[in-house]
């Protein structure tokens, strides 16, 4: 299948599911599903990097909460459209995924996973400290209640990531089947191997982490206008860079259907506890399923689907 | 005489304070088949690291198709045409076998100027490299399918893949039993035969012998023999490094 032929797919099902939530006549669905949609998109971003070439990003978070910030720096400055913060979300997240690659790309296994991790404790630290963005008071960010055409303005924004969705979705599925797909693989497999075949594996890092932290930092745009007053301790919280992380791998980081897979169960999940149980069950469901999933299935669902299918065809 | 293909002058590694190499001088002209041997620890595969870029030499140049190569990473000097296999094979677990020469192909082949391949041509010569090492149909099949034996072809496959000028092979038959040994000898023969040049690293003389036009010594970290591989073994030094005195 084209790229081309999924995207207009791709579209359709987005037409789709926002027109099915309308149908539920209910605020609620948006805003929940808006979550779900969200942890689609830092998933699959997150997939790029340590999916496809298996550079565990420990520090998804730092690369949402730019995005979230950059909104929150720009909406004190002056005003613009949520499409437009997206792009600049995406920009400076991308230019800070691509600093850190270089600065951190000769690291390997663990050592690398730690400077990411390193990465979010010092850009929360400057966040903290710097008043224009709220410091550790966090800042307001007071939302329109209606939008012309679409109605509630939290329609709007689960139309907004729900478009992500789709942008991010058709990235990850366009590398993997691209030329830059099997270089990924490659560097993921033995990047000893790779050079000896002719892969410059350095600039193949540095694409990959910008691609993933541009798709976090798109994802972190809106969410000031969806949460409505944002601090650091949310923006950086554990449970972005624990889901970033925990949804690919229960999904399946082979392919991009990995991620979405893992982050519909495990967001939609997390949506029913936070209602039904309590908001702090969410990372122990999280835990939970990890370690179900280390222990039952190694390489996500896709990894059982797979294997099934294999068996069969035996 | 036309200048040769590689041509190795003073190359010195040393880690920390112990000297793996020690002013290497060495050049293998176009088209030649050379063997390369020397007792374990004598700094043969450290030797090919250097030429291709993986391990950083202090002292020395590599020159290869008349450029200085110094400074070069691995993958361009794979894109000027260099090539090589590694003692233990090491392909890429998670793409089939056909796939695994797909890479060198993408990365390689199609970076060079002037000549990209289409997809279907790429899939062709993926079939084409697979007749040559008789894995046509294991193409499907993940590489740890494969037997050792295949495992090692598809090694050399893939360094073929990049459509190298000189092919580096290091230990390919390690471990390997005599019939498994004749036939990559005779792979690597009818490789030479297509034009390449063959630099053969090896334990097993029967292979480097038939294999070899010119030999090269190596006993701990400095060249002690270049030549006829006849006159080559019957040096009395080189019999001293490998049965003792």
């Amino acid at each position: 299948m084209r790229t081309r032929v999924f995207l207009l797919i791709s579209i359709a099902v987005a037409v789709v599911v926002f027109f099915g939530a309308r149908m539920v006549n209910n605020d609620y669905v948006f805003f929940a599903g808006y979550t779900v949609l969200q942890f689609i998109v830092l998933a699959t971003a997150w997939n790029i990097l340590g999916g496809y070439t298996g550079y565990v990003n420990f520090g998804s978070a730092a690369f949402f909460a730019l995005g979230a910030y950059a909104t929150v720096f720009l909406h004190k400055f002056y005003p613009l459209p949520i499409p437009l913060l997206i792009v600049i979300g995406g920009v400076v997240s991308g230019i800070v995924g691509f600093g850190m690659g270089y600065l951190t790309l000769r690291l390997r296994g663990a050592f690398f996973a730690i400077a990411t991790l390193a990465l979010a404790v010092v850009l929360q630290t400057l966040v903290v400290n710097w008043d224009y963005v709220g410091g550790s008071r966090g800042a307001y960010i007071i939302r329109p209640n209606e939008i012309a055409v679409i109605g509630p303005y939290v329609q709007y924004l689960f139309l907004l990531m729900l478009a992500l969705v789709v942008i991010a979705l058709t990235v990850a599925r366009g590398i993997e089947r691209s030329q830059l797909g099997y270089g990924f693989a490659t560097i993921r497999d033995d990047e000893l191997a790779a050079e000896a075949s002719g892969v410059p594996t350095l600039r193949l890092k540095l694409v990959a982490t910008t691609i993933s932290g541009a798709l976090m930092g798109m994802a972190g745009a809106p969410f000031p206008y969806y949460i409505g007053y944002l601090q650091p301790s949310s923006a950086f919280g554990l449970e972005y860079a624990v889901n970033s992380i925990a949804m690919p791998m229960i999904g399946g980081t082979t392919s991009w259907v990995g991620p979405l897979i893992g982050a519909v169960l495990l967001g939609s999940l997390q949506q029913i506890a936070t209602v039904t149980i309590s908001s702090a069950v969410n990372l122990l469901i999280v835990g939970l399923l990890l370690v179900a999933f280390v222990i039952i299935a190694p390489n996500g669902i896709i990894g059982l689907v797979q294997g099934w299918t294999r068996g069969r065809a035996k | 005489m036309a200048p040769p293909l590689l041509e190795v002058t003073g190359l010195s590694k040393r880690f920390g304070g112990f000297v793996a190499l020690d002013g290497i001088d060495l050049t293998v002209a176009e088209g030649e088949r050379v063997g390369l041997i020397g007792p374990n620890g004598s700094g043969k595969s450290t030797l090919v690291n250097c030429i291709c870029g993986t391990l950083v030499n202090e002292t020395g140049t590599v020159r290869f198709d008349g450029e200085a190569v110094d400074g070069l990473l691995t993958h361009e000097r794979t894109r000027r045409g260099m090539a090589r296999s590694f003692q233990l094979p090491r392909p890429f677990a998670t793409l089939t076998v056909a796939d695994n020469l797909r890479v060198p192909l993408l990365y390689t082949v199609n970076a060079r100027p002037g000549r990209a391949l289409s997809a279907a041509a790429l899939d062709a010569r993926c079939v084409e490299l697979l007749q040559l090492v008789a894995l046509a149909d294991k193409a499907t099949q993940l590489p740890r399918d494969l037997t050792q034996v295949e495992m090692r072809k598809l090694e050399l496959a893939r360094a073929m893949a990049a459509e190298p000028k000189l092919l580096i092979a290091d230990e390919s038959m390690a471990g390997l039993s005599q019939s498994e040994v004749d036939d990559i000898v005779a792979l690597l023969i009818r490789l030479n035969e297509r034009g390449i040049t063959i630099v053969l690293i090896e334990h097993i003389m029967r292979a480097v012998m038939k294999f070899s036009q010119r030999l090269i010594v190596l006993v701990s970290g400095k060249k002690i023999a270049d030549g006829r591989p006849e006159a080559v073994i019957r040096d009395p030094e080189v019999e001293r490094a490998y049965l003792g005195q």
